[in-house]
């Protein structure tokens, strides 16, 4: 998957990453990691806990900051493409007693569009609502964050990522604590999502709805342990590498370079 | 009360200097950084002894000028400890706000010995001299603070109308804040900025530790009761403007009752804003104390009734003469509530004469045993069907049905009943009335 590109290739690769690595406080999370994504996909992320899944993501959006490599959207840096790349963080990651209802979250998707110091306008509040129609979720526009279900909240999450209206998604841990009919809802969405010829990104962790969900696989522990078809690369072999064995030499490396990392300071 | 103009400029400092602080403490409140406006307003102090040392005046724009640039040291000294020292966030805060402080008042003392920068005036503030500086604007003699605190107040105001959006998804999700082009890192500084900007204009009424009041409480307050990032705000400044007025007639009224002189107006601001949050804390509709006692109250006396009146039904359905007397110490056993619900009840029951008492014992009217006998049904038919679709043991049912009976309503009964095929006995054999 690492071959060279000439220019117009590169143009039309949603997401490549090349030689990142990330560090925190000297301990590399993420080494070495090459892959490139196919658009009109729907891409799995997976790997055991620290296995740097979320950190991919937050390095791949610019949210932490990398010690080496290169991550082009389209073939141009990410901050020349925000526009066309939509979020979905965890939902543990915000506070859900904040004083905003349904319509507000859903509205700060479109705060890009809207621009700095300009209003919230009706067109906008429009587009908010169509997708919070296509989510389920328009009866409960006027709901205050906190009463909503931990599935409702993450509707509203999607419906924030759905009116960016971007042509990549990464969605980080979607599917965790929802019930069953979000869970149907967020696949339906994905499908349509695909067959529109948007390219999405999904950290997932239960192994069981893998080969339903995802056209492609990053397995991933620190480093990239396969990339490619999800019928091709979700071996036993493969996933024996990603969570077993767990590596040893490669951690008792890690820990020599921390401790080395210390000495100088 | 002997009201004169000078307490006129006193409320009117108080009240700009606590909408000043209220407005940006909601954010503050929201981003869990309460501790933030703390650190900043002791760490500006070297800033404004600095301020002074250098240009020898008390120049407000000086001052605001070294308060400023402080207070981003004090934020951008704060995150480079925590990243660097690993410490948490809050320790770090801690070490850089007390050693900023601490050589603040150092400075004061050594070097501004023969003005009046005072390290009380510093702590607590001197509201009551305000009125004593003026400035002449308009033809109008206007104290200085509140030339500085208007303009501050209208700053603070235009910031957070014009940033209203990038606050509010800044604060609430600052990774999708950034990603959409709004900067969290940015409006963070921006914030704090503001809150050290402001705490200088109001320091010299209200003192480096009273800030502190101003700034968190009536946004805590207003988060309490409100649901909307708009609304909060609003009854944030509300309140922040009824604690100033309410400050200075508290420090003026409230010594004299026991025979003490005027207190320290700042001092008593901050505690008006105190009460009132307290006040909202025992009384909010839907977190208040009060209110979620009374309902609890409610509640208990409802099932106690229930209680009271099934017991009375089964103690009719013996048949055999028996010496179970109905009373608190029966209830009891078998509630488990106290004799004070036992009372309460059985007085509301009396009321409503469901019950009547005869002799020394109890005795259900005719609408009592209505009552009563619907609620039996509703136990009986539960105790059918939890037998038959959830085949729980014949001797675990009752406590199962006995909480469901108290929410059972007619339409829940009718289809329980037709759940069950409308049997006339529960599993126990007893007869289920009509």
């Amino acid at each position: 998957m690492n071959g060279i590109h000439n220019v117009e290739d590169v143009n039309k690769i949603p997401v490549l990453v090349h030689d990142l690595t990330v560090a925190y406080h000297h301990k590399p999370v993420l080494w070495d990691v090459d892959f490139e994504v196919e658009e009109g996909q729907i891409v799995g992320i997976i790997g055991p806990n620290g296995a740097g899944k979320s950190t991919l993501i937050k390095a791949i959006l610019e949210l932490v900051s990398k010690t080496s490599g290169r991550v082009l959207i389209y073939g141009e840096p990410y901050r020349k493409q925000r526009s066309l790349v939509g979020y979905v963080p965890q939902r543990e990651s915000v506070d859900w007693d904040f004083p905003v209802n349904a319509l507000d979250v859903v509205l700060m998707g479109l705060y890009g569009k809207i621009g700095w110091c300009r209003p919230v306008t009706k067109n906008y509040k429009d587009l908010a609502m169509v997708a919070m129609e296509r989510v389920g979720m328009a009866d409960y526009a006027k709901r205050q964050i906190s009463q909503l279900s931990g599935g409702q909240q993450q509707r509203i999450f999607l419906a924030r990522a759905l009116v960016q209206d971007a042509k990549i998604y990464f969605m980080d841990e979607p599917f965790v604590g929802v019930d069953a009919a979000t869970e149907k809802a967020i696949v339906t969405i994905l499908h349509d999502l695909k067959s529109k010829g948007k390219t999405v990104l999904i950290v997932h962790h239960t192994l069981q709805t893998v080969k339903q969900y995802f056209d492609s696989l990053i397995m991933l522990n620190m480093r990239i342990v396969a990339t490619g078809l999800t019928s091709e690369v979700f071996t036993q072999k493969n996933l024996h590498k990603t969570y077993g064995g767990r590596l040893t030499l490669l951690e008792e490396a890690v820990q020599a370079y921390t401790r080395e990392g210390r000495i100088d300071e | 009360m002997n009201w004169t103009d000078l307490d006129n400029w006193i409320v009117i400092t108080g009240i700009f200097s606590a909408l000043s602080c209220a407005i940006l403490g909601n954010f503050m409140v929201l981003r869990r950084l309460s501790m933030m406006g703390d650190a900043i307003s002791h760490a500006v102090l070297p800033g404004l002894a600095a301020a002074f040392l250098l240009s020898g005046s008390r120049d407000s724009i000086t001052m605001f000028a070294g308060a400023a640039v402080v207070g981003i040291l004090t934020a951008i000294f704060t995150d480079i400890i925590h990243r660097l020292g690993k410490v948490e966030e809050s320790a770090s805060m801690g070490v850089v706000f007390t050693t900023l402080f601490a050589l603040g008042l150092i400075m004061i003392v050594k070097g501004a010995d023969a003005v009046d920068l005072d390290p009380g005036c510093v702590l607590y503030g001197a509201i009551e001299l305000v009125p004593l500086d003026t400035k002449t604007v308009f033809g109008i003699p206007v104290p200085r603070a509140v030339i500085a605190l208007a303009t501050v107040l209208i700053i603070n105001l235009l910031f957070v109308i014009i940033f209203y959006k990038e606050l509010k998804i800044s604060s609430f999700d600052p990774d999708l804040a950034t990603t959409v082009g709004a900067n969290a890192l940015w409006m963070h500084f921006m914030l704090m900025t503001l809150v050290a900007i402001t705490t200088v204009a109001s320091f010299e009424s209200v003192g480096s530790i009273l800030v502190i009041a101003m700034l968190i409480v009536p946004a805590a307050t207003a988060y309490l009761i409100t649901e909307q990032l708009r609304t909060m705000i609003i009854v944030s400044l509300l309140i922040a403007e009824l604690s100033a007025i309410l400050g200075h007639c508290g420090a003026l009224t409230l010594p004299r009752l026991w025979g003490f002189s005027d207190t320290s107006t700042a001092g008593m601001i901050a505690v008006a804003s105190g009460a009132i949050f307290f006040l909202t804390l025992f009384l909010s509709p839907k977190h208040g104390i009060v209110f979620k006692s009374i309902k609890r109250f409610w509640t208990f006396l409802k099932i106690s009734r229930e209680d009271i009146l099934g017991l009375l039904y089964r103690l009719s359905e013996l048949k055999f003469p028996n010496d179970v007397r109905f009373d608190s110490n029966l209830f009891s056993k078998v509630t488990g509530s106290g004799a004070f619900m036992y009372h309460a009840a059985i007085l509301s029951l009396k009321l409503e004469r469901k019950v009547i008492a005869e002799k020394n014992d109890y005795k259900l009217t005719n609408l009592g045993k209505k009552s009563a006998a619907s609620l039996i049904r509703s136990h009986r038919l539960w105790e059918s069907y939890l037998y038959k679709y959830l085949n729980i043991p014949i001797d675990h049912l009752h406590f199962s049905a006995e909480r469901f009976e108290h929410v059972t309503d007619a339409k829940m009964q009718e289809q329980l009943s037709l759940g069950t095929e409308s049997p006339t006995q529960d599993p126990h054999g007893k007869n289920i009335p009509e």
